[in-house]
């Protein structure tokens, strides 16, 4: 039996910058996890449906257009409507800690903000996955 | 959830941790394959393989949707590598296929080699099965970029498509053995670099060549999968190979030798697996190994005398 953890990062919304997402995709890539990666400007809907049908283990959002308040929710409510309640939902980008409160009600499990070693995400991930 | 019971109800999630259990080998994995083998043997499946970078990805896109604007349902498996190093892995076939990605009537889904060499992952015929049983009609396997040697997608198509670009060798890489054998089907991608006819007259060589030529002659075909040129005479073609082999037998012999192959396959890791069981977990790989160093033993009768004791 080989449990292989497995991550969607995706990009919600329209801004074009996904260096970050890169660079996470990568160490996630090399702590052994299976990444798939789906590319810019995706809506909400497109992230869920992608995450069903990868059965992903995680959903890791990066955003930098300041949209967070509105895509992050949303996709927590579309993945948990597709019944996918033991997925870990984590976003980051440049996302201000004032925003982060509500998101956490929302239902992301942890936002990471510039800065953040991408081993901080990557124990986050092995803390609290549920594969 | 009762996986199978709501997979053949045309639950996607429940395909989706088919898929999961399949991949991962956990103990209902086997079950499930014995529901749903009853319900397999519908879909036809099309084998896209090519080097890496030569658009294998952008031209499976257009060709679901080429085939669902014909009204057919579409699976699709495509294979990245794994990282031998840290069993990682970057699964990037969706970012071509993202349009697709709202059609309920396409279902993706990546898979890593996890330690596969022969350019595709060891459950992805299973894999394919789930998608079969879920009632897909054409179901589209794409396997990692290969180079020349990596031609298991022979063993799960029916239809294989060799996707080439030009600029990538002269004539002697087409006389080589390996994954130029296997196309029913060669695709020139992006034929509208320099090139492109070069290319296509060396494949012509290469099977004017061909000692075991039967009337199915593959054709060659100019396409630039990202402007969707050529992709309907494409579709267009698998049909008529599809045509040929089911009128010729030959769709029957191929999914035949697969039954073959398959049954072994599962009896070979099935016994592999018991013995590793009973020899490496028990301790007793090691003590055989101590007296080999000491050349007190050798491996081959001892393995001679392992098959007679478990195989009794």
């Amino acid at each position: 039996m080989d449990k292989k953890v497995r991550v969607l990062v995706a990009k919600p919304g329209l801004d074009g910058h996904d260096r970050g997402a890169k660079v996470v995709a990568r160490a996630l890539r090399d702590a052994g996890f299976e990444v798939v990666y789906t590319g810019l400007r995706q809506t909400p809907e497109q992230i869920a449906e992608a995450a069903l049908q990868e059965d992903v283990n995680v959903v890791a959002m990066s955003i930098l257009s300041g949209a967070h308040p509105h895509l992050f929710p949303k996709v927590v409510n579309l993945v948990r409507e597709k019944g996918m309640k033991d997925v870990l939902i984590i976003g980051g980008g440049v996302i201000p800690e004032g925003d982060i409160p509500a998101l956490k009600e929302a239902g992301v499990a942890e936002v990471f903000t510039p800065g953040t070693p991408t081993s901080d995400v990557v124990e986050f991930i092995k803390a609290n996955v549920k594969a | 959830m009762d996986i199978v019971e709501e997979l053949l109800k045309g639950n996607r999630l429940a395909l989706s941790k088919a898929i999961t259990a399949i991949e991962n080998e956990y103990d209902e994995a086997t079950e499930i394959m014995t529901k749903l083998y009853p319900h397999t043997g519908n879909a036809y499946v099309l084998g896209i393989t090519g080097p890496p970078g030569a658009g294998k990805s952008t031209l499976t896109d257009k060709i679901a949707k080429e085939y669902r604007s014909q009204g057919k349902t579409v699976g699709i498996i495509a294979v990245d590598p794994t990282s031998p190093f840290t069993g990682g892995a970057i699964l990037g076939d969706r970012i071509r296929m993202n349009s697709l990605t709202m059609d309920e009537g396409v279902f993706i889904r990546s898979m890593g080699t996890r330690g596969s060499l022969g350019g595709l992952s060891h459950k992805t015929a299973d894999a394919v099965k789930a998608m079969d049983a879920f009632g897909k009609d054409v179901i589209i396997v794409e396997t990692v970029g290969v180079g020349q040697s990596e031609v298991d997608i022979v063993k799960a198509a029916d239809t294989t498509m060799v996707v080439l670009i030009p600029g990538m060798g002269d004539d002697i890489q087409a006389i080589k053995a390996g994954i130029l054998e296997i196309g029913d089907l060669f695709t020139i991608n992006k034929s509208d670099l320099p090139g492109a006819d070069k290319l296509v007259r060396e494949i012509n060589m290469m099977l004017d060549l061909d000692s075991f030529m039967t009337d199915w002659r593959p054709p060659i075909q100019k396409v630039v999968a990202n402007q969707g040129e050529g992709i309907s005479e494409l579709v267009g073609s698998v049909q008529t190979h599809r045509d040929y082999i089911t009128e010729k037998g030959i769709l029957d012999q191929r999914r035949t030798k697969r039954a073959k192959d398959e049954m072994l396959d599962i009896l070979n890791s099935n016994l592999s697996r018991y013995i590793k069981s009973r020899i490496v977990d028990t301790g007793r790989l090691d003590s055989y190994v101590e007296q080999f160093q000491q050349h007190r033993a050798d491996p081959y009768t001892v393995v001679g005398d392992i098959m007679s004791e478990m195989l009794r």
